[in-house]
């Protein structure tokens, strides 16, 4: 079993502090780190190799240090990496990403499954996955929870719905996006991180992809970022206890103090 | 602190923190109220390589050396030292392979200790054999091409759950000491069987168990070495590995620093964090300054040992005796800073203290470590003469 499993970069939001005067986040001297979703689809797809035999090839596109989240992906366990990486692709939205992705994906080959995160955390958009699989003309399945089994060119796995699940079945190859229900992504190995750290990640080019210049980068990309501004914070927050007379109470009360009735 | 740790030192440190943070962490406080065996911990030490840290390249393993695994151990130690001792006592059981084996032996049994698939226990102490080892009253006796094994080990670390167990048994009583020999078991083998798992003050996540020896028999290939050599095989392998339970110590005693100084910056009484009065700010710097003192000693005695060195069971002694007797004095503390809120179980520094009192105790109680060094002394002196 060939298994694509596409990761992003992002920076670790758990550290991003937002420039209030710009409303832009800030990124300097924020550690960069695999989208953790990303981290699902790759153990996923090491369970699956490690069931069917097989191979795990890691595909990303981003700036040449997203090098460095294609070289977790090998410490993790990952076969093979592919970079997409040329200036050319910068500013693209979901769809020239997707198309990218998509191309890249071509170029490599036979594969049976393409898994990725349900999305990423810094666009959280979950657009990517989708608009792949249709660029690549295969079935999409999101918000997958568990992979029941794998039977030739048929999958049948769990979908994460609001309430309850759906049980799926697809024809193979597909692209699912999974959730963090799915499993428990391991820690690296020692002898993958020695791999990844002697690893030399060679890029491929938008003309190594054979893209189309109009459906890549800025001018591929039909969406646009007019403004990035954070919600406006809440404010301060009371609740109300004791039974519904009391509250009515006290909330008239309030709402008198404050002149607002 | 910079020890100038290699790239690859520091790589290994790195995976030891993040199994600590990632695994550990979430869990230990679960595992220690319920007595629990950390299974699912051991599968991702085993998956993540570092259990083949400890054995070497031609039976499957990476070949590393003590610096390696102190650093493992430490790293572990500052989550939870139940589950630091389940992964050690693997590296204590296989060392009486390691160090006196047979090609064959290290052939047949060391690249499923590499994998994770066999989790080894050393099996030394009983009820009437602890400082003492000398009081050792399990049997082995050959018969044709068998030794049967007779008698009941007791508080063994990892009983149950290992594969592998590396037993000493008297073969012959006339000898004393040097009437000992060094076992090879497989769990599974008829006559083998466990009694009650303890139920301990600390390091709860590991199991502790008796080992019952009911004519147990097994080939007489699994004799480690030679007969009569039980005893110095099981001394060697304390010397090895007794500078590990100082790493234990050192990452306990950083573990419990690094939760006490976080409660304490944000603990406001009388106005102000208590990080802000110097009462606190004393035993801070002391606790750290101990614990730096003991991970410079064990990182030296390790780096001495991983140079090919043969005598360093004194310095070996002193690295147990020094992170242990730290560990103790600077859970406590932290305990003390943290005061109310230290000891209840919502915070993980009352947990740190009970499991640092068994450093003290077991791989030689620290008494005996002090024996160690002051006979070795003695020793030089009268040598120097």
């Amino acid at each position: 079993m060939h298994i694509i499993v596409l990761v992003k970069q992002v920076p670790d939001t758990s550290e991003v502090k937002i420039n209030r005067e710009t409303n832009t986040l800030i990124r300097d001297g924020v550690p960069s780190i695999i989208n953790p979703y990303d981290r699902y689809a790759i153990e996923e797809a090491l369970r699956l190799r490690e069931k069917h035999g097989g191979k795990v090839t890691a595909v990303t596109m981003g700036p040449p240090q997203a090098a460095e989240a294609l070289k977790e992906a090998v410490s993790l366990g990952a076969d093979d990496v592919v970079l997409l990486s040329d200036r050319a692709f910068a500013g693209a939205d979901t769809w020239a990403t997707s198309y990218a992705l998509s191309q890249g994906i071509r170029k490599i080959g036979d594969f049976d499954l393409v898994i990725a995160g349900k999305q990423a955390i810094d666009g959280d958009t979950a657009q990517v996955g989708p608009e792949t699989a249709d660029m690549l003309g295969i079935p999409f399945v999101a918000y997958i929870r568990k992979i029941e089994r794998v039977e030739g060119k048929k999958m049948v796995a769990e979908r994460l719905m609001d309430e309850g699940y759906d049980v799926v079945e697809t024809s193979l190859p597909a692209l699912i996006t999974v959730v963090k229900e799915i499993n428990e992504p391991r820690v690296p190995s020692l002898k993958g991180k020695m791999k990844a750290k002697s690893l030399k990640v060679t890029a491929w080019t938008a003309a190594d992809i054979g893209s189309d210049e109009n459906k890549i980068g800025l001018r591929g990309s039909p969406t646009q970022v007019v403004r990035i501004f954070p919600p406006t914070p809440r404010g301060q927050r009371e609740i109300l206890s004791g039974n519904v007379e009391e509250q009515v109470a006290s909330l008239a009360k309030k709402l008198k103090e404050q002149s607002l009735i | 602190m910079d020890y100038l740790l290699t790239e690859e030192q520091i790589m290994i440190r790195d995976l030891a923190r993040q199994i600590a943070v990632e695994k550990i962490v979430p869990v230990r406080a679960e595992l220690d109220e319920q007595n629990k065996f950390p299974r699912d911990i051991m599968k991702a030490i085993a998956q993540a390589d570092l259990y083949a840290l400890f054995i070497p390249e031609e039976y499957g393993g990476l070949g590393k050396k003590s610096l390696e695994l102190c650093i493992t151990v430490e790293e572990l130690s500052k989550a939870c030292v139940g589950v630091a001792t389940t992964y050690a006592s693997s590296a204590l059981g296989t060392y009486p392979i390691l160090l006196y084996g047979s090609e064959e032996q290290k052939k047949k049994f060391l690249p499923d200790v590499a994998t994770g698939k066999s989790l080894v226990a050393f099996g030394l102490t009983e009820a009437n054999a602890g400082s003492d080892a000398s009081g050792i009253q399990t049997t082995a006796k050959l018969e044709g091409n068998e030794y049967v094994l007779n008698g009941t080990k007791q508080w063994i670390t990892n009983g149950g759950e290992a594969e592998l167990y590396t037993i000493i048994a008297i073969t012959d009583k006339s000898k004393g000491p040097r009437g000992a020999s060094a076992f090879i078991v497989e769990k599974g083998t008829p006559g083998f069987t466990f009694g009650k798992k303890e139920n301990k003050m600390g390091i709860r996540a590991s199991s502790t168990t008796e080992l019952i020896f009911n004519d147990c028999r097994i080939p007489k290939e699994n004799l480690i070495s030679k007969q009569g050599m039980g005893f110095i095989i099981a001394m060697k392998t304390l010397d090895s590995s007794r500078t590990g339970v100082g790493a234990m110590g050192v990452g306990v005693a950083q573990g419990a620093i690094d939760e006490a100084i976080s409660f304490a910056k944000n603990r406001v009484q009388f106005g102000q964090p208590i990080t802000s009065f110097q009462a606190i700010q004393h035993m801070f710097a002391d606790m750290q300054t101990q614990t730096e003192a003991a991970r410079s000693l064990v990182y030296s005695v390790a780096r001495y040992i991983d140079s090919g060195a043969k005598d360093f069971s004194r310095a070996s002694a002193m690295a147990k005796l020094f992170g242990t007797d730290v560990s103790m004095k600077v859970t406590t503390d932290a305990v003390q800073i943290m005061g109310g809120s230290g000891y209840m179980k919502e915070y993980p520094v009352e947990k740190m203290m009970r499991d640092a009192k068994i450093l003290q105790i077991f791989e030689g109680a620290n008494q005996i470590q002090r024996n160690v060094i002051a006979l070795d002394m003695i020793r030089e002196a009268t040598r120097a003469k």
